[in-house]
């Protein structure tokens, strides 16, 4: 009999046991990879923001409008490569739980800029040519079971009244992490609709494309300083700073996450630990046997520690491994919430790290009770 | 027969270490569960405290928030004229007509939020009663200054009494700071309507509060404004309106809450079973003298599931005694729904304890039952052979 042989019959000895142990490995595992990956998806969504677009918004708060006349000073700046603007739409459909991204933008700039955004040529077209046509994300065209073709009507809830849109094409992300559960549409439909309501005139923010990302900072500073006592200042920032603005607004809920999951991981060592350690400990007689038959505490030491990793390794197996499976593989996205959900190598190792810190603590008390058993006593509890 | 509930209750205080061992792990799901649901209920709170039943809440038709709606100052007009609205001793209509925006501001610590700012009219502290000066004074109309709710005072920057705000091209003077039972107003800065639409959005209010003769009003006054042709507008009572503003956020909180604690609890299931089998195991020979004394294997099996459940309770108190340090804990965050940033204090109620309780005798029940089963089906004289 091999030491691997003893291993092997000694977990599926109490196969219950370690059956339980791994899969209560695995669900705490998993379930810190899961938070820690939302986490860092929530830190990271700056980087699907390029640096060398500019955002130019209203300086008062992303809810105040700039003036469309802003348009020519913006494309005249000196290192503005191109200039487009969009405007929240804010419609719902069908019913307010439906929560998705809407909004208008001047397409024939837009599309041009947001290379991220793919398009066939067919569709990109149609879209161009309907003045009240939307291109669609193809993970919201999946979720409503939406056609190319067809019209939905959205509630407006910033623009009064039910608005039709007409679906002419669907885009995908080239890029991971890139949004896909959004509607756009035209911006002069928007314009249209919303003629003498108050709204003429105005648009939502701007985007910029700048020659040289590297003078990003720069031409922001010249742009708000040109509207800085205007009835309208801006506010410029690439969008890399603009989306993680909008992560800051979470405020300290992702502090509180974290601490969730770091109460995970002491319960985990806690559970896991104590059961591993107490499966040793029933075994004073089996170690007491087997030190007679010459083992040496060392000896002990190794099949303790090898029967652990067998465990806590199975447990990350499926713990890690069903994370990355459920993230990584099928993109799981919390329904179009948190898009981009991926575990990281950084992630995969500290979950490693935690599993080989459970596996030699859990092994760390057997083996010192076992250095300490006096054979003759164990003995007489051989069966 | 049964066998005495005492013999539970001996057996676990004789084995303090393995008795805890099983409960700490049943601690610590109820401990994140008790957390997350008070982080949920807490936010949830502020805003269902918020607003009277008695206050008719009109936004513009379609708007699902203050942020994206409008009322033109004909329209306020007209609302203040219909016979539901009380009057105060003058005669006036006991109604505000709000400016509300998000206004782009940093908290203490450097990050960007969105500050919610309200312009109200005259009689908005009798409209909201709950409303009062803590410190300072009241902000005099027609002039440059604003008073600031409790909640951001310290976790907003610039809120200090004599501190300047400043709102486009405009400086606001920070003159008082005021309280409002807990609710969302107290995240908000409050200022003069027609001093605070000249720096935003120009004449149009974006909601309106009026206080009805009493809350069976409601209904009738309801009617009379979707009945009416001139105005496009949608009401409801105040403090819906604002319960309403927590769904989404709320939801997205407990939903977090249940799926972790779930996955979480079946971790702790598990463990629960492993140590209880253990507990089984060594007390083989004690359960072999149960059955030879004329226990019936049922019998057996109910004592240790009671036994597990008990462990679980006891697992649950610890978990509910850890989590109680965190009520009142201040934080804030944005509401997606209303655009601006919400404090809020973490709320553990007793109704999330006792869920709490329940949900740890549920996780006991469960755990419990397959060792529970083990020590049923033991074989008498294999028991007694154990050491």
């Amino acid at each position: 009999m091999t030491r691997g042989t003893l291993v092997i019959a000694n977990l599926r000895r109490r196969l219950r046991r370690t059956i339980l142990t791994v899969f209560g490995l695995a669900t705490a595992l998993f379930l810190f990879v899961t938070l820690r990956t939302f986490l860092h998806t929530l830190q990271t969504v700056g980087d699907v923001g390029s640096e060398s677009r500019l955002v130019v918004s209203n300086k008062l708060g992303i809810v105040f409008p700039l003036p469309l006349a802003y348009r020519a000073r913006l494309s005249g700046t000196d290192g503005v490569a191109a200039v487009s603007y969009a405007s929240w739409f804010g419609g719902i459909y069908q019913d307010p739980s439906n929560f998705f991204a809407n909004y208008a933008v001047d397409a024939e700039s837009y599309l041009p800029m947001y290379t991220e955004m793919v398009v066939s040529p067919e569709h990109r077209q149609a879209f161009i040519a309907d003045r009240a046509g939307a291109l669609v994300g193809v993970r919201l065209m999946e979720r409503f079971g939406w056609q190319v073709g067809q019209t939905v009507t959205l509630n407006g809830t910033i623009y009064p009244g039910e608005h039709r849109f007409n679906i002419r094409g669907v885009y995908e992300a080239g890029r991971k992490g890139f949004d896909q559960s959004s509607l756009i549409f035209h911006h002069r439909y928007l314009e249209e609709l919303s003629r003498g309501q108050g709204g003429d005139g105005l648009t939502g923010w701007y985007v910029l494309t700048v020659s040289d990302p590297n003078r990003a900072p720069e031409i922001a500073r010249t742009i708000d300083a040109a509207y800085e006592n205007s009835s309208a200042p801006t506010r410029s920032q690439t969008e890399k700073a603009f989306n993680l603005a909008f992560v800051g607004m979470y405020g300290n809920i992702g502090f509180f996450l974290n601490a969730i999951g770091m109460a995970v991981v002491f319960s985990i060592l806690m559970v896991a630990a104590n059961t591993m350690a107490m499966s040793a400990r029933e075994r004073f007689a089996e170690i007491a046997v087997l030190k007679t038959l010459g083992f040496t505490d060392g000896d002990v030491l190794k099949l303790v520690i090898a029967e652990a990793l067998v465990i806590t390794g199975l447990g990350l197996a499926v713990g890690l491994g069903g994370a990355m499976i459920a993230f990584n593989l099928i993109e799981f996205d919390m329904g179009g919430f948190v898009p981009g959900l991926s575990v990281t190598p950084t992630i995969a190792l500290t979950a490693a790290a935690i599993t080989l810190v459970i596996t030699v603590a859990s092994g760390a008390v057997p083996a010192w009770q076992s250095a300490r058993l006096r054979v003759i006593d164990a003995l007489r509890y051989v069966a | 027969m049964k066998i005495p509930l005492i013999y539970n209750i001996r057996s676990v205080l004789h084995r303090p270490a393995t008795s805890l061992a099983t409960a700490a792990g049943v601690a610590f799901v109820v401990l994140t569960f008790v957390g997350m649901l008070a982080l949920a209920n807490g936010f949830s709170a502020a805003l269902i405290s918020t607003g009277r039943s008695d206050n008719a809440f009109v936004l513009r038709k379609g708007a699902d928030a203050e942020i994206s709606s409008g009322i033109g100052r004909d329209q306020a007009a007209i609302l203040r004229t219909y016979p539901e609205v009380a009057r105060s001793a003058d005669g006036s209509p006991i109604a505000t007509a709000d400016v509300y925006v998000v206004v782009s501001k940093p908290r203490v610590n450097g990050t960007e939020t969105h500050m919610p700012v309200r312009g109200v009219g005259p009689e908005a502290f009798q409209v909201r009663d709950a409303v009062s000066i803590v410190s300072g004074r009241l902000f005099e109309p027609g002039r440059s200054e604003v008073i600031v709710g409790k909640g951001i005072v310290g976790r907003m920057r610039d809120v200090a009494i004599g501190d300047r705000l400043r709102f486009g091209q405009q400086d606001f003077t920070v003159v008082g700071h005021f309280e409002a039972d807990g609710s969302a107003f107290e995240s908000e800065v409050w200022g003069d309507a027609e001093s605070l639409m000249s720096v935003f959005r120009g004449p149009v209010y974006q909601s309106m509060a009026l206080r009805l003769n009493s809350a069976a009003d409601f209904e009738a006054f309801k009617a009379r404004v979707e009945g009416d042709p001139r105005l496009q507008m949608q009401v409801k009572r105040e403090n819906e309106f604002f319960a309403e503003q927590s769904n989404f956020l709320g939801n997205v909180l407990r939903f977090i809450a249940f799926f972790v604690t779930i996955i979480m609890a079946v971790g702790a299931v598990f463990g629960a079973i492993n140590t209880m089998d253990a507990m089984v195991a060594a007390r083989g020979r004690e359960i072999a003298l149960l059955q030879t004394l004329g226990f019936k294997p049922r019998s057996v099996l109910a004592s240790f599931l009671i036994e597990a459940v008990f462990l679980a309770i006891i697992g649950g108190v610890i978990g509910c005694l850890l989590a109680l340090p965190i009520n009142g804990i201040q934080t804030s965050t944005t509401n997606w729904q209303s655009f601006g940033e919400l404090t809020f204090a973490f709320r553990v109620s007793p109704e999330i304890l006792l869920q709490g309780l329940v949900f740890a005798a549920f996780m006991g029940l469960v755990g419990g039952f397959l060792p529970a089963r083990r020590a049923a089906k033991q074989v008498i004289a294999v028991g007694l052979r154990r050491h």
